[in-house]
């Protein structure tokens, strides 16, 4: 599993709008650079990234390898409830990095 | 900024290089190329995102190196299985301890920056490896550590033991270098602030790193960094962690002193 | 920042830049065309669908630090509702080696329609993004950035 970060508000009103911002640690080669010698290095991305609240869906993305290494993205979400927000990252080979936070809804 | 005619500013700034390359008599205070008072820490010489990602741990790429360094710091290694923290407890009780770095230990007889430290423990406390230069795990404990005096000002001593090391840096930095027979001081002393291409040239200061830069598209450490600009000059690099690159970075810390540690920055 | 221009029918773009692309390309160069563009725009939109400027606003730098990562953040006009939300945003590259930078994919539960990342640019260049609404309209801005190599050779 690769390292991340996660920033989601400790608590939130109902109805109000959080922002959620995540990033994690990957070199996100994109295949089109050599190694000191000529070789080519291999493509390895991350494809997918998504997070589901309390089960549902609420945010997705597809990513190509025009997106920057260590991959960073902020969105955002209305909270509904107190629950689990479940980040799942996932590269071109299928593995899979899944963290989970709960946010507090008031 | 600089201004001025340009060949008798030339004339005078390589006059100024060589006197303040020259040797020194023991116990003087050793002139500034930069005033304390004109200090830039290399955060000004970036665009206005890039400052903004520095500043907002939660995006800031290098702080996963830190949070990575803080799983590394309670794991034990080594035969005795002891972790970083068995003996320093939490990574706050280092607070402060970076921008001392380098500094000179008596019972080894040598300057040592914040890596070779960390390596030293690795070795003769934990019996672990002590983690290759420019290593993942070393980056991440070294990000860790001088995370921990984030916003305290860059304040080494050059005083006693650590004075030879200390000359061996200043002369280093002073010296035309490679085919482009550049000094590190004619870009960062004499033309800071002027462009080369598209680019504002910093004050080159040391304060913070291990940063993660754009360029690298990682967190890197000070001494790959002082590698790149060798390269960039056409000269041969000195290896990571070598004393001729230790006593630099003692110059440039020297050099660089009030300047708060901003590690891990992010620079391009 | 600053805010990107509306963006014509696909077809004008592919007229007005092709006459400046016809240039042999360096043997081995990883660089995309506007037809190329033109082509994952179709694959991802829809042969020809109909584009709209407006709603989607753009922000990147005029200059960026570095191609490695820019940062990107799109906005787009929307109350978000079940019945009008914007479901997905789609960023096109008209010179990287992939013309599909990035998409997203938002609903109702977003709130608002605001994302940011950091893409990689191959060079200067104009950045597309098209917003698909839950209606199947698609609305669109542009953005040019310069992007230039950094100052000193870097081999470490």
């Amino acid at each position: 599993m690769a390292a991340t970060r996660i920033v989601v508000p400790p608590r939130a009103r109902k109805g109000q709008v959080v922002e959620i911002k995540t990033i994690i640690n990957h070199p996100m080669e994109t295949g089109f650079r050599h190694d000191n010698v000529g070789r080519p290095i291999p493509r390895n991305i991350i494809t997918r990234f998504t997070c589901t609240y309390a089960g549902e869906q609420v945010f997705a993305m597809d990513l190509f390898t025009g997106v920057a290494a260590n991959p960073f993205v902020a969105f955002t979400t209305v909270a509904t409830e107190t629950g689990d927000l479940v980040f799942e990252w996932t590269d071109q080979h299928g593995a899979v990095t899944r963290e989970v936070v709960r946010l507090t809804v008031t | 900024m600089r201004g001025g005619r340009r060949l008798p500013l030339a004339a005078a700034g390589g006059l100024l290089l060589l006197a303040l390359g020259a040797p020194l008599a023991r116990g003087t205070e050793p002139p500034r190329g930069i005033p304390l008072s004109e200090l830039r820490s290399g955060r000004e010489f970036v665009s206005p995102e890039t400052r903004d990602q520095q500043d907002d741990l939660a995006v800031n790429p290098g702080m996963l190196w830190v949070a990575q360094g803080e799983k590394l710091w309670h794991e034990p290694a080594g035969a005795g299985g002891r972790a970083c923290a068995s003996c320093h407890g939490e990574p706050g009780s280092l607070a402060g301890v970076a921008a001392r770095y380098p500094r000179y230990d008596a019972a080894l007889g040598r300057v040592l920056n914040l890596e070779a430290r960390i390596r030293h423990c690795r070795s003769e406390r934990q019996g672990a490896d002590p983690l290759a230069y420019e290593s993942q795990p070393l980056l991440a404990l070294t990000a860790l550590v001088a995370y921990q005096s984030r916003g305290a000002p860059l304040a080494v001593s050059i005083d006693g033991p650590a004075r030879p090391a200390f000359e061996a840096g200043r002369s280093l930095y002073h010296e035309r270098q490679g085919q482009l027979d550049l000094a590190c001081a004619d870009c960062h002393e004499r033309f800071w602030g002027r462009r080369l291409r598209a680019e504002r040239i910093s004050q080159g200061h040391p304060n913070g790193f291990p940063a993660y830069r754009l360029e690298w598209q990682t967190l890197g450490s000070l001494h790959r960094r002082l590698r790149a600009c060798f390269q960039g000059v056409r000269a041969e690099p000195f290896a990571a962690g070598s004393p001729e690159l230790v006593s630099l970075e003692l110059y440039l810390a020297w050099r660089a002193q009030g300047l708060p540690v901003e590690t891990p920055a992010v620079r391009r | 920042m600053h805010q990107g221009s509306s963006q014509p029918s696909r077809r004008a773009v592919i007229a007005g830049a092709g006459a400046v692309l016809l240039v042999p390309l360096a043997p081995g160069a990883a660089r995309a065309t506007p037809e190329s563009m033109a082509a994952a725009m179709d694959e991802a939109l829809g042969r020809d669908a109909p584009l709209r400027p407006g709603r989607v606003r753009i922000e990147l730098p005029e200059l960026a630090e570095n191609g490695n990562a820019v940062p990107l953040k799109i906005t787009v006009e929307s109350p978000m509702t079940q019945s009008d939300h914007v479901a997905s945003i789609y960023v096109f590259s008209e010179l990287n080696p992939v013309s599909n930078v990035v998409r997203f994919h938002l609903g109702p539960r977003s709130g608002v329609a605001r994302v940011q990342t950091s893409i990689r640019l191959a060079g200067t260049q104009r950045i597309t993004a098209v917003a698909r609404m839950s209606d199947g309209s698609l609305w669109s801005a542009a953005a040019s950035v310069v992007v230039t190599q950094a100052a000193c050779l870097d081999d470490t």
